[in-house]
């Protein structure tokens, strides 16, 4: 069986005009390679700005007017075209959004997660949420209400593929933990689930795999139990990750992700990697190492041993 | 009920302080202004004719000697008293002539302000929903072209073309010219009213399409508009579903703030038809010093404006949840 959503190349450009008439184009994902697996969580990790919401909307077509797509989705071993998008969307592959302004603050809650009233009455009450729920308005919601609301609007279509942005800031760990949980859930149920986050911690509670982005890129690609050991991961990058967590000792690196509009040539992370060399200025592919997946020249994993 | 009956007498009170303040200015101006009701009333030969008796006798009648504090404070007590006054134009109450004019006006601002706001959120609508293409380009482009010509001019030139050239519609005046009063017919009025109300509504669509357009392309790029497209709901379905929704509150306050507007404009588009509306009736008495009837006039549209507000205010808390939700909670924290 073909794995449920192959992302190929993909890559998405925004057209900007600055000063005029001057046109440039900023790159804001490139060359990005992802698979999702029926049945997996495979959580896409990156810090704000890496262009992690793009990718669901380059997979959904909601793409803004001045974006150009360019790569190859394959959605169950065929093509996923702007047609075929447009049929699945919302019924096949669902997103869900990352806070409750992606609901409309003028509709009540319940035609909001489905048309059908017994598909929502029933949804809502398996996320704990009672029938007055249905009567409520967005902005009578409190944060973990509006959380549990929009994975019902993903639940009442019965997907094969859920994208979650974003699904847990503003939450506490606890609270957090739980919405993530639901995820779990419909991914044992035999859907396949992107989780796109930029809390590595918790994706990890979760995830199969782990996808990490810099600056529009997939850097790394490895199973979430490498991330058990620091010397099983493959990237500098990711390992900078792992070394700024919480009980790994929270020690940050020093620079900043490049902005799309100043990528650095070839590797973008170079100018802040302790291992560039200089041919990390040119081409860097990505390649399958040591169960994973790594765009790095010099790889820490089995190289370094 | 406490709350709505409390939300009415503020509101109540707010507009008998504005009315009192419109009339106060109205009043400061006329009594500033240089013109010599004698002279514009009577003309310089007539009164240079007449004897020193006869003069002051006019004065007495224009008021010109009257400390003006007076003729206000006996202007408002009158009004208290529910007299309006004797135009001293027409020589009839004020009430009388403010009840034809209004009937006339009425008629014409109801059908501009009904035909632009329903057409205005049409264009306004069609073009948000094609943003960037060719319908928008039109829409927009003849919006900025008429928000650029002067409501004035605009009439002249569909005087010309309509009553001039292709003659098919009257050339001024809200009833035919020496008709009885009672032989006028609802058609002769319509036809008399077309071109004005045109004019009219013509400029006030420009303003409402282009605020609607601005409007529902904020709805269109916003989240959960997205988040609709997401869920594969179609354009016509998100206009419908969220679209309209969310334009409503500043649909309405829109509509029913653009009542100024139309009244201004009013002003100058029943002088250029002479139609006999309360916007030419406002033009005569402050040419002409009539002091009553342009302060009776100026009460009257204070109050249009004033009611247009009132009424926006009310609907939005019919259309708006959040302001709904206020009023219950308030309701149940009093009425327990």
């Amino acid at each position: 069986m073909p794995p449920l959503l192959m992302v190929e190349h993909l890559s998405i450009s925004f057209t900007q005009y600055d000063r005029g008439t001057h046109r440039r184009v900023l790159p804001a994902i490139r060359d990005l390679e992802l698979t999702v697996e029926r049945g997996q969580v495979a959580a896409v990790v990156g810090s704000s700005g890496s262009g992690k919401s793009l990718l669901a909307h380059g997979i959904l077509g909601i793409l803004p007017y001045n974006a150009h797509m360019e790569g190859t989705l394959i959605y169950d071993g065929t093509p996923l075209t702007p047609e075929r998008i447009a049929a699945l969307r919302g019924r096949e592959i669902v997103l869900v959004p990352q806070s409750v302004g992606y609901l409309d603050p003028l509709r009540k809650v319940g035609p909001q997660v489905g048309r059908d009233k017994g598909v929502v009455r029933s949804v809502l009450n398996r996320y704990g949420l009672g029938p007055e729920t249905e009567g409520l308005y967005p902005f009578q919601l409190s944060g973990g209400m509006a959380r549990r609301v929009l994975i019902s609007t993903a639940v009442a279509a019965s997907p094969a593929l859920v994208i979650a942005d974003e699904p847990t800031p503003g939450l506490d760990a606890r609270a957090a933990g739980r919405i993530l949980s639901h995820f779990r859930e419909l991914a044992n149920a035999g859907a396949g689930v992107l989780l796109i986050t930029h809390d590595l911690e918790l994706a990890l509670t979760i995830a199969d795999k782990v996808a990490v982005f810099y600056a529009g890129e997939t850097i790394e690609e490895a199973p979430a139990g490498d991330f058990a050991r620091l010397d099983d991961l493959r990237h500098p990058y990711t390992r900078a990750l792992w070394r700024a967590l919480p009980q790994h000792g929270f020690h940050p690196i020093p620079g900043t992700q490049p902005y799309p509009g100043s990528l650095p040539e070839g590797c973008p992370f170079a100018p802040r990697c302790p291992r560039r060399t200089r041919d990390c200025g040119g081409e860097v592919p990505y390649r399958p190492w040591s169960g994973g997946f790594v765009r790095c020249l010099h790889p820490e994993r089995e190289g370094t041993a | 009920m406490g709350h709505r009956l409390g939300f009415a007498c503020k509101k109540l009170l707010r507009m008998l302080l504005l009315l009192l303040g419109v009339s106060l200015a109205a009043f400061l101006l006329m009594s500033a202004s240089p013109l010599d009701p004698l002279q514009t009333n009577v003309g310089q030969a007539a009164l240079g004719t007449m004897s020193q008796e006869q003069i002051a006798q006019l004065e007495d009648y224009w008021g010109v000697n009257d400390p003006p504090l007076e003729r206000y404070l006996g202007w408002l007590t009158a009004v208290f008293h529910g007299d309006m006054g004797t135009s001293l134009l027409y020589r009839v109450p004020v009430t009388q002539v403010l009840a034809e004019r209004l009937r006339s006006s009425l008629w014409l601002m109801a059908a501009a302000w009904a035909l632009s706001g329903t057409l205005g959120l049409l264009l306004g609508t069609v073009a948000a929903a094609s943003r960037g293409r060719w319908p928008d380009k039109l829409i927009r482009g003849w919006c900025l072209l008429i928000s650029s010509t002067p409501a004035f001019w605009l009439a002249i030139l569909l005087l010309m073309t309509f009553s001039v050239w292709l003659g098919w519609l009257p050339i001024g005046l809200s009833v035919p010219i020496g008709a009885e009063a009672n032989a006028v017919t609802f058609a002769d009025r319509l036809r008399h009213a077309v071109l004005p109300a045109l004019t009219l509504s013509i400029t006030g669509l420009a303003n409402m399409t282009l605020h609607t357009r601005e409007k529902l392309c904020d709805v269109l790029e916003s989240d959960y508009v997205l988040f609709a497209r997401a869920r594969g709901e179609s354009m016509p379905s998100i206009l419908w579903h969220h679209g309209l929704r969310n334009m409503a509150l500043p649909a309405i306050t829109l509509q029913f703030g653009s009542i100024s507007e139309i009244f201004g404009g009013s002003v100058l588009v029943e002088q250029v038809f002479s139609y006999q509306g309360l916007g030419q009736c406002a033009v005569t008495a402050g040419l002409g010093s009539d002091l009553p009837l342009l302060l009776g006039v100026t009460v009257v549209s204070a109050a249009l404006v004033f009611g247009g507000n009132l009424i926006a205010d009310l609907l939005y808390g019919v259309v708006d949840p959040k302001i709904r939700a206020r009023i219950k909670a308030h309701r149940q924290r009093g009425g327990a």
